[in-house]
């Protein structure tokens, strides 16, 4: 009843103040609209900020906004993704249909799969963005989908990021090419690997690539999980993780918190081999000052499982058109190309060359490769990501097993 | 300068259940009645009642009046009821003559050179921004009087006042304690165990 | 004293106590209420209609669930008692020395340091590759890498352990030395000594049984906070499994919404592994006093008087050493540009850390800021009133004040998830001010039990000699008792702002990240793991409570440089 009333309320009162109020309004492909109810808004834009690159970058943009289109940005820095959501679903829970407190929030695979299952996304919007038609949906198909559901406009995509390997080339001469190989390595150098643990993000999908590589047949891990089936498919991948853990660093009594541990543990000297998710983790490191210039980093020689990460708009925003406004710029040229400078993220870019300008692709061009660039044939076969499913069976059942010893 | 009077009519306190004393009395400005007894007695839970502050836990009955005005309803601040304790008790955070400005009615106007008159009445011309510590014992005393005078009190409370100064001392400042309370002509209660105090008072003595 | 007129400052005054309860009550039991109904299964908006213990069942069945609480209770013991014997070894030992007075001076700001900085500090200088490795490699071992040890994030928490007992140490000492005087501790000794006891037995043998009584509330608040705490396990603790603590934040965060069930069942457990706690500990307190009993009974003079001293002193000077020295790591560690292993400083310098933060410094410091100021000036003014109002009625407040502590007893996972959806349903943004009344809560028990004692202590003849001089309530209040009492009340504001510095989940719970503090800042930029900058913002953290202790020290002594009766009363 309060709820309803509010609801009535709410409206009369935009209505008499004719501000901009809720998603039936907003027509995403009516962009002169969208940038005109942008301007002055401030957006709350909920992204992790464990790294302090991708914060500064995050600031940059932010100024961009300023100066291009009068929108400010506010980082709110969260310690995981799924703060942002728990938010969200706070809000619903309380019936607060209008003034929500996340204006975009970045995510990826399972939390998208809850936040679009629940209802808790605007949408669609993402294909109406002028700068959408650069990242060629047709010809790039993981544009469409994260971790196999369909996004169908839910949300924009961002950044992209392969699962790469990173080693000190001073304490080891020729890295490992594959799980067997790397298990074969750790037997003979004990205490020089680790991964983190999962349900961190980078740990679970070290998983679901060993997975990719040890499965019999691969087919079923694009299709949701058959429970009855999950033992079987996954027996090797486990048969791997008992050989391998007594190997690892702390031998398997203790794993990191995430990809910037593992960063720091290689400057220390505890670990020569180490996951990232971004090609260019070593140049970063380096021009960081957090990695000796000896380090370099590689893909396995089966391919590497690839993903784009998003940005999303949940259904409560206040300011969906300067997130709106904000998820284009990302996907610009110009933004694309700082963050691919190593001296800034160094992270892979979206963007398909064919469908940029000239001089748009001098920016990309223009940029010095570091030390320990992979050139984009290095980066070899990118393998998609498994069905959600996956990740979060493979999660549980790796707390069950490795979880409490 | 007018007389005071404080009548005790009929003091009963109690603590517990068991009576500790019971008091008549009659008091003329310019007398000192000193009222000794063992410890535990009452004593001071006599004076806590004429000042104001009673303890809760005590029960007592009985009026007291001070020039023809009751007090017994009053709060201790209206009273008008002065009391001089053990120690000096000059606050340590004040000066010397923040300390005597203190006492002096907010309607005064010419502060400063009340103090400086009451500083001068005892010999201690230019102490007003001195630090109370530095006072010697004797010192401390007679501006604690001079305090207690210039908030312009009906009558005084002596809680045992001269038990923590030596011998030497006590002379001296018993003399012109009393000194100072005739001369104003105010009626005061003293509680004691010295026998010598009470002598020197020259008043009634009540024995508990 | 009885016939104050009923003016409303008055009246604001006698209703002080009941209004500060209610503040500090309601808000706990809301939120427990809103956190124990989704416990049984009920939360509407995820499909939980009907009562059900399945998300019990599903918890117990959680992997290293028994392990976890295993730890949260050992921790939850083992930091009162090592500290608590610490404290008490030392004040033994060192009574009436200058040691105690150097340890008066140390206490306030070894307290400045928020619990998660100091975390940092320890894990920084004890990890494999942390200082104390780098400087005696490989001279004294020969190690060339750091050594595949688990020390920070042991199994058994041990490491959580240490950092906790060693940041309770200058509370508790605190605590005990501002409870001290009210029992005479030197006429005990004195008359024990006189008997032949050695003086370290005689504190022990007199003072210890009439002191614990005084301290037992603090003592209860570290073993609730030792069982609960998420900051410093998600720092020190074991990862493989997690401490309930933390397990139950992952499982509010959790991407898969059904477990804000399971979420909910957890944080009850948690309140449950509190209370049992505390039960326990109440056991141990019976053990002790009947061991105490039997010791004293036994009439020993001498034996074991200077491995008694030695102990606490040795023990509370670890403490110390280990916390200035992990502020040193964090320093280091701040402006060190590469540094390999072993190297004793860094190879390289660089203000790049530094730069970067005090270049985002500007909105989290402002908040943190303006949280703690104002949090501390509504909770002063609140402890002032309620002790106020129980002078004014001339006789000690009831027993239902105990009730001020109930924040600082329930952990506060388990009430936190619950406030949010209420201040949800009121449409309460979360803004600044929400949060500002979010640390409220946790800042007035701390006050209190700073402030309540200097001020039940104060000489009350003071204020009896201000009446029978004329001055009204008010007056006595404004020019008596609060100047007297400005060095204990500074004192209980620095604390009140280093309390309120060192709040994580309230800070970024309700205010839904929008509201960055420098603690905010620092714990998500340790998911991050980058040394330098997380010892940065550490160090950002412990500086304004370092600044609020120097002023509650040095203010005093500046408005008192001509006072020297202003001395003892400090």
């Amino acid at each position: 009843m309060k709820a309803v009333i509010s609801a009535l309320l709410a409206s009369l009162l935009s209505c008499l103040l004719a501000l901009p109020t809720s998603a039936a309004t907003l027509e995403p492909a009516n962009w002169e609209q969208v940038l005109s109810e942008a301007r002055g808004q401030t957006v709350y834009f909920d992204a992790w900020a464990g790294d302090p690159q991708i914060n500064s970058y995050i600031a940059w943009a932010g100024q961009q906004l300023e100066s291009r289109y009068g929108v400010t940005v506010t980082h709110v820095k969260l310690s995981d993704t799924a703060e942002g959501v728990s938010r969200v679903l706070a809000e619903k829970l309380a019936g607060n249909q209008q003034e929500g407190t996340v204006d975009l929030l970045w995510v990826n695979g399972e939390n998208f799969a809850t936040m679009k299952g629940n209802g808790l996304l605007f949408g669609p919007w993402a294909e109406q963005l002028p700068n959408f038609a650069l990242v060629d949906a047709d010809g790039h198909p993981e544009m469409r989908e994260d971790f196999t559901i369909a996004v169908e406009g839910y949300e924009a995509p961002w950044t992209r990021s392969q699962l790469v390997f990173f080693y000190d080339s001073a304490t080891l001469d020729s890295p490992p090419r594959s799980m067997r190989e790397i298990l074969q390595w750790a037997q003979a150098n004990p205490g020089q690997f680790t991964y983190p643990r999962p349900p961190v993000f980078l740990g679970s999908t070290f998983l679901k690539q060993a997975l990719l590589e040890l499965a019999v047949d691969s087919a079923p891990l694009y299709r949701p999980v058959v429970p009855a089936q999950f033992a079987s498919i996954t027996a090797p991948l486990w048969d791997f993780l008992d050989a391998l853990h007594p190997q690892l660093l702390r031998a398997g009594r203790s794993f990191p918190a995430g990809g910037t541990e593992l960063r720091r543990m290689m400057g220390d000297g505890e670990i020569s081999l180490a996951v990232s998710f971004s090609p260019s983790e070593a140049n970063s490191g380096i021009a960081a000052g957090e990695l000796p210039l000896t380090v370099r980093s590689y893909v396995l020689s089966g391919g590497s499982i690839g993903n784009v990460s998003f940005l999303a708009i949940p259904f409560n925003a206040q300011a969906k058109a300067g997130a709106m406004v904000l998820a284009n710029f990302l996907l610009s040229a110009q933004a694309q190309a700082h963050a691919y400078d190593p001296q800034v993220m160094g992270s892979a870019t979206v963007l398909s060359m064919a469908q940029l300008s000239t001089s748009e692709r001098a920016l990309f061009e223009a940029i010095e490769p570091g030390p320990a660039t992979l050139t984009p044939d290095a980066l070899g076969n990118t393998l998609r990501e498994p069905h959600p499913d996956w990740m979060d069976a493979l999660e549980r059942a790796w707390i069950e097993r490795y979880g409490a010893r | 300068m007018n007389e005071h009077h404080l009548q005790l009519d009929n003091i009963r306190i109690s603590l517990e259940g068991r009576q500790l004393l019971v008091l008549d009395a009659e008091i003329r400005g310019g007398e000192v009645l000193t009222v000794m007894g063992p410890s535990g007695v009452g004593k001071s839970s006599l004076l806590a009642y004429l000042a104001g502050f009673l303890a809760p836990a005590f029960e007592a009955t009985g009026l007291v009046r001070l020039d023809g005005v009751q007090l017994n309803d009053l709060p201790a601040e209206q009273r008008h009821v002065g009391l001089l304790f053990q120690d000096a008790l000059l606050f340590p955070h004040l000066s010397v003559g923040g300390n005597l400005r203190f006492a002096l009615p907010a309607a005064t106007f010419d502060k400063a050179a009340r103090v400086e008159q009451a500083l001068a009445s005892i010999g201690l011309e230019g102490f007003a921004m001195r630090d109370p510590e530095t006072l010697s014992g004797g010192q401390r005393s007679r501006v604690a009087l001079q305090r207690l005078l210039l908030s312009e009190p009906r009558a005084v409370l002596l809680d045992e006042p001269f038990s923590r100064l030596d011998t030497h001392l006590r002379r001296e400042v018993r003399e012109f304690v009393f000194a100072g309370l005739k001369v104003a002509g105010l009626p005061a209660i003293m509680v004691t165990h010295d026998a010598e105090d009470a002598e020197a008072a020259g008043g009634r003595v009540i024995q508990l | 004293m009885a016939h104050a007129k009923a003016r409303p400052s008055n009246l604001a005054i006698r209703l002080a106590p009941s209004l500060v309860l209610f503040v500090l009550v309601a808000p706990v039991v809301l939120g427990l209420v809103l956190t124990l109904l989704p416990a049984f299964g009920y939360l509407p908006v995820l499909g939980g209609e009907q009562l059900t213990l399945a998300y019990f069942a599903q918890l117990f069945a959680i992997p290293g669930l028994a392990h976890s609480v295993t730890v949260s209770l050992m921790a939850g013991l083992l930091t009162p008692l090592c500290a608590l014997s610490l404290v008490l070894l030392f004040l033994a030992g060192a009574a009436g020395t200058r040691l105690e007075l150097w340890m008066r001076r140390l206490v306030a700001p070894l307290l400045a340091i928020p619990h998660a900085a100091a975390a940092f500090g320890l894990a920084f200088l004890i990890a494999p590759s942390g200082l104390f490795m780098r400087l005696i490699s490989p001279e004294l071992n020969g190690l060339i890498s750091p050594p595949d040890v688990l020390v920070v994030n042991d199994y058994w928490g041990l490491t959580m352990s240490l950092g906790l007992i060693i940041k309770e140490i200058p509370f508790l000492l605190l605590m005990a030395l501002a409870a001290l005087p009210q029992i005479q501790p030197e006429k005990r000794v004195a008359i024990a000594r006189s008997l032949g006891y050695r003086p370290c037995r005689a504190w022990l043998m007199t003072v210890v049984p009439a002191l614990y009584p005084l301290i037992r509330l603090p003592v209860y608040a570290v073993i609730a906070f030792a069982s609960a705490t998420v900051d410093v396990s998600l720092i020190l603790g074991p990862n493989l499994p997690y401490t309930l603590s933390v397990m139950v934040l992952q499982w509010f965060n959790d991407p898969d919404l059904s477990y804000r069930f399971v979420a909910a069942a957890g944080a009850l457990l948690q309140l449950g592994v509190t209370l049992v706690a505390l039960l326990l500990w109440r056991l141990i307190e019976e053990l002790g006093a009947w061991l105490g009993r039997r010791w004293i009974s036994r009439g020993e003079r001498r034996t074991g008087e200077a491995s008694l001293r030695i102990t606490g002193q040795v023990g509370v000077g670890l403490a110390v050493l280990i916390s200035v020295g992990g502020v040193f790591a964090l320093l280091i560690n701040s402006f060190a540009g590469f540094w390999r292993f072993p190297d004793n400083l860094p190879g390289a310098w660089t203000t790049q850390a530094w730069s970067r933060a005090l270049g985002e410094i500007g909105l989290p410091l402002a908040n943190t800021l303006l949280i703690a100021l104002v949090s501390t000036v509504l909770a002063i003014v609140m402890v002032i009133a309620v002790l106020e109002s129980e002078q004014r009625a001339g006789k000690r407040l009831s027993p239902s004040m105990l009730l001020l502590y109930l924040p600082l007893l329930v952990p506060q996972i388990a009430f936190l998830f619950g406030l949010i959806v209420a201040t949800e349903f009121l449409r309460w943004a979360p803004d600044i001010k929400l949060v500002i009344f979010a640390h409220l809560i946790f800042v007035l028990p701390y006050t209190f039990l700073t402030l309540a004692e200097a001020y039940r202590r104060l000489d009350p003849r003071w204020s009896q000699l201000a009446a029978t001089l004329g001055a009204s309530p008010w007056c006595i209040f404004w020019r008596v008792r609060l100047p007297l009492l400005l060095a204990p009340c500074l004192t209980a504001a620095a604390i009140a702002i280093a309390v309120s510095v060192s709040q994580y989940l309230a800070t970024q719970l309700i205010g839904a990240g929008r509201v960055p503090s420098l603690t905010t800042e620092a714990v998500a930029l340790a998911s991050g793991g980058s040394r330098g900058i997380v010892a940065v913002w550490a160090l950002l953290q412990a500086l304004i409570p370092m600044l609020g202790f120097a002023l509650a020290l040095f203010l005093p002594r500046l408005l008192w440089r001509n006072r020297r009766g202003m001395r003892g009363l400090n």
